[in-house]
């Protein structure tokens, strides 16, 4: 039980000495996350928003794939990413193993399906409603999926925040890729993963302590914004 | 629309700030058993060495097996590691250029205080491991490839136990590096092998300790092998030269042996001029 009591004092420490190895950490954290949401965003928003709109043969393949690829654990991405990425591999000569830009790479590959999947299913219902007005409308199809995107942008926020939930709180495709070398490649979760092989188990909760503290602040702002957007947009 | 605007804004000045941050000094990537790295080795030799020539060492910490996988795939520039057959292979196979000693410990075997199979204080490991067996005592195996996996396959030979029929009963494979075994062995009161660097500067030993110490068989080789540019044109050889000689140095070698957890040194420098 001590292990708690010493892991939340240690996690109390940490924040409020604005310890520079922690900082280092935690930013490279938000960097390598948000990255990777933004890219997966601008990959799967328009993507998922697509499929929601449009009638193709293979559409409900396309659905099922993507859902499944909600999914794939980390780290077979990860291991993907390595043997695409390894000098030995077809992109070795871009020199990005073991490099933050890996990092986002493994991410946003995998939650760009997330991101996919779930704006699929939020635009769908929305164009439920829409339909009948496009048609009345005559508006085209290349102005559909911004319209909608656009006018689903509060539920679109949750969407992503559950792709950075993911991207935040993996370690499998990290570590792979990344290395968890020391002031280059070091995240939270490869952090906590390396405190935790040491033995140091109060050590390595005060970090999950601190991560479940940035998903928090994370949460909350995004909060904050929606409900202040909210606001605005109909008042 | 405002805010969010501004948000992706922000996201886009992440995403062009996050690649290639090291590109520009001057550095070098070690493939590295994890022994060396968990210990804390690298946080008290690397300063020394980058502080004398300014080049910055990553350190990428898997096991043996990994470790030497990587490189075989040019993905580092300098290879250390602790398994000697596999080390020579790798030489032979064209993916290093020499292998070298450079410094030792030795390996342990840690167990519960209790000691179900009342092994503790015996010198031959073999005869120890014998009487594990025989207890159908547990014992958690690293299970990974990685040199303290080699070297534990390598006994259990030697004292003739066949313990792939015994997985899952009392020899349980944890599929994992040092530390997580040891808390494994830990969380379930069964004997491991360990090397004793990882091993004192564990911070989760419960109520463990040594059991078994002292046999000439436990012995562990560091080796320390630069990767051939022959076969891997992306090497930094320049770099990796320079870190393997100041390993090899008097003065790496010195560094080494000042290295100290508790006051106990935890490797010991042994490279031939």
């Amino acid at each position: 039980m001590s292990d708690f009591e010493q892991a939340f004092a240690l996690a109390l420490r940490l924040l409020f000495s604005f310890d520079p190895a922690l900082i280092e950490i935690v930013a490279l954290s938000l960097k390598v996350s948000l990255s990777a949401l933004f890219l997966a965003g601008l990959i799967g928003l328009p993507f998922g928003a697509a499929v929601a709109v449009t009638r193709f043969p293979g559409r409900g393949g396309v659905i099922i794939l993507l859902n499944a690829m909600m999914g794939l654990p980390p780290v077979v991405i990860g291991l993907l990413v390595y043997m695409l990425l390894s000098r030995a591999g077809p992109l070795g000569v871009l020199g990005l193993l073991y490099t933050p830009a890996a990092m986002i790479i493994a991410q946003t590959i995998l939650i760009a399906p997330i991101i996919a999947a779930l704006t699929w299913q939020v635009v769908e219902s929305l164009e439920g409603e829409y339909s009948e007005l496009f048609r009345s409308m005559r508006v085209p199809f290349h102005r559909r999926v911004p319209t909608l995107l656009f006018d689903a942008r509060f539920s679109l926020m949750t969407v992503m925040l559950a792709g950075f939930g993911r991207a935040v709180a993996e370690v499998g495709a990290v570590m792979i890729v990344g290395g968890n070398i020391d002031h280059l490649t070091r995240v939270m979760t490869t952090a906590i993963a390396l405190e935790t092989a040491k033995g140091d188990l109060a050590q390595a909760l005060a970090l999950g302590f601190v991560l479940v503290l940035i998903a928090i602040t994370v949460n909350g702002a995004v909060i904050v914004i929606r409900q202040a957007a909210r606001r605005r947009a109909y008042a | 629309m405002r805010i969010p605007a501004t948000f992706i804004a922000a996201l886009s000045l992440f995403a062009l700030t996050a690649g290639g941050a090291a590109a520009q000094e001057k550095s070098l990537l070690v493939q590295s058993t994890t022994s060396t790295a968990n210990s804390g080795l690298y946080d008290y030799l690397l300063p020394i060495f980058e502080k004398k020539t300014g080049i910055k060492v990553n350190i990428v910490a898997v096991g043996t097996g990994q470790a030497i996988k990587n490189a075989s795939n040019c993905d580092g520039d300098v290879l250390l590691v602790h398994a000697r057959p596999a080390e020579e292979k790798f030489v032979a196979e064209g993916f290093g250029i020499e292998r070298r000693d450079v410094m030792y410990n030795d390996f342990i075997i840690v167990g519960p205080a209790g000691d179900p199979a009342g092994v503790s204080g015996m010198k031959d490991v073999e005869a120890a491991l014998a009487k594990i067996a025989a207890a159908n005592a547990p014992f958690v195996s690293r299970g990974d490839d990685s040199g303290t996996d080699k070297k534990e396959k390598a006994l259990w030979k030697a004292a003739d136990v066949d313990v792939k029929s015994a997985s899952g009963s009392w020899y349980r494979e944890s599929g994992s590096g040092m530390g997580a075994t040891l808390n494994t062995a830990v969380g379930m009161g069964a004997y491991t092998l360990s090397d004793r660097a990882t091993w004192l500067s564990f911070a989760n030993k419960g109520d463990f300790d040594i059991v078994v110490e002292g046999d000439d068989d436990l012995f562990n080789q560091y080796g320390v092998i630069r990767v051939d540019p022959a076969h891997c044109p992306s090497v930094k050889q320049a770099e990796g030269a320079a870190f393997m000689d100041w390993l090899l140095s008097p003065e790496g070698q010195a560094a080494i042996a000042g290295f100290t957890v508790g006051g106990k040194q935890l490797f010991f420098p042994n490279a031939r001029p």
